[in-house]
């Protein structure tokens, strides 16, 4: 299967640092902040490839990096064999970006509340200067819609609803590559079942491929045909779901699965992970996971692990497969 | 059986606006026994958070209880005046937000505010309640308690803050605790955490624990019993084992199958058909009725029966027996 | 979900909340009203007013200082509001001279939005230094009172301008000085409303699809910053034709061949102590009034539109 995105050492570094003159005043060195640190996947045609992680982890900067609003600080990015940061051509670049699109978590933010739902889904198409004669009414319909709802606004819409606006937006420009960044986080379970397998239905129909960004596992467990654990802005494991959730390789990924609610888990009593997520400021040495790791040796604190594949998966952890619990 | 801790009869709040009164609480009952965790779920809307806030007396205007009565420890509470209604809230009532940050004074360190809370209701002395302050720190886990006591909430990070957050709600030794959403604004590992924490205070303490989540998950693993709102009225009430192992209302069962969870390995989830119903537009009889596979005339005729406390696990006309999201319903 | 009968637009609107609370609150009802009548009557100023106070041949100098609804003693005509020194009636001259007045402040708020609102628009969107530069300059436009500002201007347009164009130029000088001096407030409110919308997804979403600052600025940004936008512009509105006011009594706004109520209010002081208490009164109350209502209209506009009280 042909790759469609390949992603290389990307990394990102943020410069949260004071303003200038409170630096200078006392005395405070630069400080930086690395959302993503060396970052190496790719995702192939046609399937949904998933990057969980907690708060810190760094997918949601992944995503952005991905579809072009955030510019990488080292490594590269290439949608369709193309770079979109080096590539000159202009309309190599205005087709591999049309090819791009997302779905951003939160429903209300998402849709400009000024802008009636016919405009916000055409805006794609007639920034490409397509035809959009009916496009949006056919958009609509195609996600479960009703086609006289072009002329209502965003706020006559609930939730699942306007997540199912932001689709068709998204479906407007013809993409291959929709990246979804914690598309159904914010709506109800039975909501969040509806938008999930209208996914799964246009995927199927147009050929989509999903870049599925979100914390929750169970989502993932469903969605995804490939799965990125990150740590910290590192990619820890990566392994198909039936891998992943069967046999967890790093002990981040056994930990994560250990502390995920269950529905079937009555009474369940966990003994909870210790200890919190680091300061993404002064990430620990070595293995960045090492202060909370249950197998760690003395090496984990001093030699950053690399990903290396270990059975069916990819894992960066020199104690891979081996189980505390 | 001793008397329950927290006795909920016939609750109703109501909101009048100029379109008529809607009511976001309809008819709610439910008891809550010493060291029992019940869980209250629902989506969004369906009026878990009015119930706590009802319960509490914290209800926004112009939200107010129309009727039904609310008992703690045989006291009827609801109809207390604002300021007999305070002495309850904080020493017999302790509350767990969702957001640690806006639950905390960000300009008093957290010892002032937990020393604070402890002397006004049980008015010990001033070095008494520092050394309880350190005491109710050091049972919620928060490393070095003595030493952080100083510490601003903004110098802990998220779970350490909901942490102190408990501690504050419980320092006036509660018999309830009513938790909204505490988990939800957490990571999974950090969840886990204060869910085990909340457990075990329960258990050592023999608080009774109203755990408001829309989380199918934590409710599973952390509640004795729950209920599931929908619309502003129960639909079911049960041991968390039957509720969710063997839903009897026809939304519990479609909630539970929409989870990922329990569709596992199938290529499409279970889905609802429709939306939650705005308040002010609430079909006729049952409030579920347009979305149930299992519609009858008299569903849309007749609001499903009220559910009392022990009578009756689901407020259905037509309860189910068994599992039926499983037999692939249109 | 789908009615039978989709009510029209019309009615629509006067079922929003916002109507609601509009019909509902007595304040807004009467302010409304009172703005309206005032800039009806401006508007119309040549229909209804009896006399063309500024047409000399309608003048007559007899008709000087007639007290209000009292027939002049020489030549038996009566005037509602009284006459001022050169026979002018008052009630004309009140109605013309709000002409200026509303006409100078309306002109002066809508140059101070445009260009506050272009700036805090670029400063917000943009960001870096070009935010540093603009935001400087308006800290330090806001450290010079106003009226010293519109003084400033107006003295040194005068100084530049050549003596027959004064008169006419006046007006036009009056509404930039006016304006330059208000337009901070407007630049601040957008430029703060800004960076709360251009973080926004759905500006993300429009970035993404490749259009460009200019549109996002134009089509997705401005139409949600411009709810506060609406609630400075009316209560600005009180302030420049109060401004305006202040600068005619002074002596440097409006001229006397245009009298706005500020110039009104100016001859009018001189004959108070005179007993000729109507010249005065009846503009300063005019003016009153048309400040108040605007004002009063603004502080409500912006309760009802704050988010957080609804």
């Amino acid at each position: 299967m042909a790759v469609i995105v390949s992603v290389k050492n990307l990394t990102r570094v943020f410069d949260v640092s004071k303003p200038w003159l409170n630096r200078v005043l006392e005395r405070l060195p630069k400080r930086k902040l690395t959302a993503v640190s060396d970052v190496s996947f790719e995702i192939e045609e046609n399937t949904v490839y998933a990057l969980v992680g907690e708060s810190g982890s760094g997918k949601s900067t992944i995503g952005k990096m991905i579809v072009g609003l955030l510019p990488p600080s080292e490594g590269t990015v290439e949608i369709e064999g193309v770079n979109l940061a080096t590539e000159t051509d202009a309309d190599t670049i205005e087709r591999v970006r049309s090819d791009i699109q997302m779905i951003f978590q939160d429903p209300y933010a998402s849709l400009n509340p000024r802008w009636k739902v016919g405009d916000i889904i055409e805006e794609p198409a007639v920034a490409n200067g397509d035809d959009t004669d009916g496009l949006a009414e056919k958009l609509l319909e195609q996600v479960g819609l009703s086609a006289s709802d072009v002329r209502k606004f965003p706020h006559e819409f609930s939730g699942g609803q306007r997540q199912r606006i932001c689709v068709a937006r998204a479906l407007a420009s013809e993409p291959n590559l929709i990246v979804c960044d914690e598309p159904t986080s914010a709506l109800d379970v039975s909501v969040q079942a509806q938008v999930l397998n209208l996914m799964s239905d246009l995927k199927d129909s147009f050929g989509l491929t999903y870049l599925f960004i979100s914390h929750d596992l169970t989502v993932i467990q469903h969605m995804a045909d490939r799965i990125g654990v990150l740590y910290l802005g590192r990619l820890v494991e990566e392994a198909a779901p039936a891998d992943l959730f069967g046999v967890p390789q790093h002990p981040y990924t056994q930990m994560l699965l250990e502390a995920a609610p269950r529905m079937d888990g009555f009474g369940r009593e966990v003994e909870p992970p210790e200890g919190e997520i680091p300061d993404p400021i002064n990430p620990p040495t070595g293995c960045a996971f090492h202060p909370r790791c249950p197998l760690a040796i003395d090496r984990c604190s001093k030699e950053r692990p690399q990903l290396e594949v270990k059975s069916n998966a990819r894992v960066a952890c020199f104690r891979a497969g081996e189980r505390a619990i | 059986m001793t008397e329950p801790v927290l006795s909920v009869r016939d609750l109703v709040v109501e909101i009048p606006t100029r379109h008529g009164l809607l009511k976001p609480v309809d008819g709610v009952s439910y008891d809550i026994a010493r060291g029992e965790i019940l869980g209250v779920v629902g989506e969004s809307g369906a009026g878990k958070s009015m119930t706590g806030n009802a319960v509490i007396g914290l209800l926004d205007r112009p939200a107010r209880i129309g009727e039904g009565e609310i008992y703690l420890n045989g006291t009827r509470i609801d109809n207390l005046s604002l300021h007999e209604l305070r002495r309850y809230r904080g020493k017999q009532i302790g509350m767990v937000f969702q957001d640690p940050l806006t639950s905390l004074n960000p300009l008093l360190p957290i010892g002032d505010q937990l020393t604070e809370t402890i002397q006004e209701h049980l008015g010990v002395s001033n070095s008494e309640a520092h050394n309880r302050a350190v005491a109710a720190l050091d049972e919620v886990g928060i490393p070095a308690a003595k030493e952080r006591i100083g510490s601003y909430p903004h110098e802990f990070s998220g779970g350490m803050r909901q942490r102190v957050v408990i501690a504050l709600a419980l320092c006036a030794e509660p018999s309830l605790v009513i938790a909204d959403e505490p988990t939800t604004a957490l990571d999974v590992s950090v969840q886990a955490q204060i869910i085990a924490l909340l457990k075990r205070l329960c258990r050592e303490r023999g608080m009774a624990v109203m755990l408001v989540t829309h989380d199918m998950g934590v409710i599973a693993e952390t509640a004795d019993r729950v209920a599931v709102m929908y619309a502003g009225k129960l639909a079911e009430l049960g041991p968390v084992r039957e509720v969710i192992g063997a839903p009897r209302h026809p939304y519990t069962d479609g909630l539970m199958g929409s989870t990922p969870l329990a569709s596992k390995g199938k290529k499409r989830l279970h889905q609802i058909p429709g939306n939650m119903p705005r308040l002010g537009q609430l079909p006729t009889g049952c409030a579920f009725h347009p979305r149930c596979p299992y519609t009858q005339p008299k569903c849309k005729e007749d609001p499903g029966p009220r559910l009392k406390t022990c009578d009756g696990r689901a407020a259905c006309w037509f309860p189910l027996d068994e599992p039926q999201a499983t037999k692939g319903v249109a | 979900m789908s009615d039978i009968s989709e009510p029209t637009r019309l009615a629509k609107a006067w079922d929003s909340d916002f109507a609601y609370k509009f019909r509902t609150s007595p304040v807004a009802m009467v302010s409304s009203a009172v703005t309206l009548l005032l800039v009806l009557a401006a508007v119309f100023a040549p229909l209804i007013a009896p006399l063309d106070p500024f047409n000399p041949a309608s003048l007559n100098l007899m008709n000087g200082f007639t007290p209000p609804a009292t027939p002049n003693q020489f030549t038996g005509d009566e005037f509602l509001l009284g006459t001022d020194d050169q026979g002018r009636d008052v009630y004309s001259t009140i109605l013309y001279g709000m002409r200026i007045s509303l006409f100078v402040g309306f002109a002066a708020v809508a140059f101070a939005m445009v260009l506050g609102i272009t700036l805090g628009l670029v400063a917000g969107y943009v960001g870096g230094w070009t935010e540093t530069i603009i935001m400087r300059i308006a800290d330090v436009q806001l450290t010079f009172p106003s009226i010293l500002v519109a003084m400033l201007i107006t003295g040194v347009a005068k100084g530049f301008t050549p003596v027959e164009y004064r008169d006419s130029m006046a007006i036009i000088v009056l509404i930039v000085a006016i304006g330059l001096s208000d337009w901070v407030q407007f630049a601040r409110v957008v430029r703060g409303s800004t960076l709360v919308e251009k973080n926004k997804e759905y500006v993300q979403a429009a970035k993404l699809i490749g259009r460009s600052p200019f549109t996002i600025m134009l089509k997705h940004i401005l139409p949600n910053v411009l709810s506060p936008v609406l609630v400075i512009a009316t209560i600005s509105l009180a302030l420049a034709i109060i401004a305006e006011a202040t600068l005619s009594f002074l002596g440097v706004g409006a001229p006397p061949t245009q009298p706005s109520l500020g110039t009104l209010i100016r001859i009018g002081q001189g004959y108070l102590y005179s007993g000729e208490w109507w010249i005065l009164f009846f503009p300063a109350v005019t003016l009153l009034a048309l400040a108040l209502a605007v004002n009063l209209l603004g502080d409500w506009l912006r309760d009802a539109l704050n988010p957080k009280l609804r």
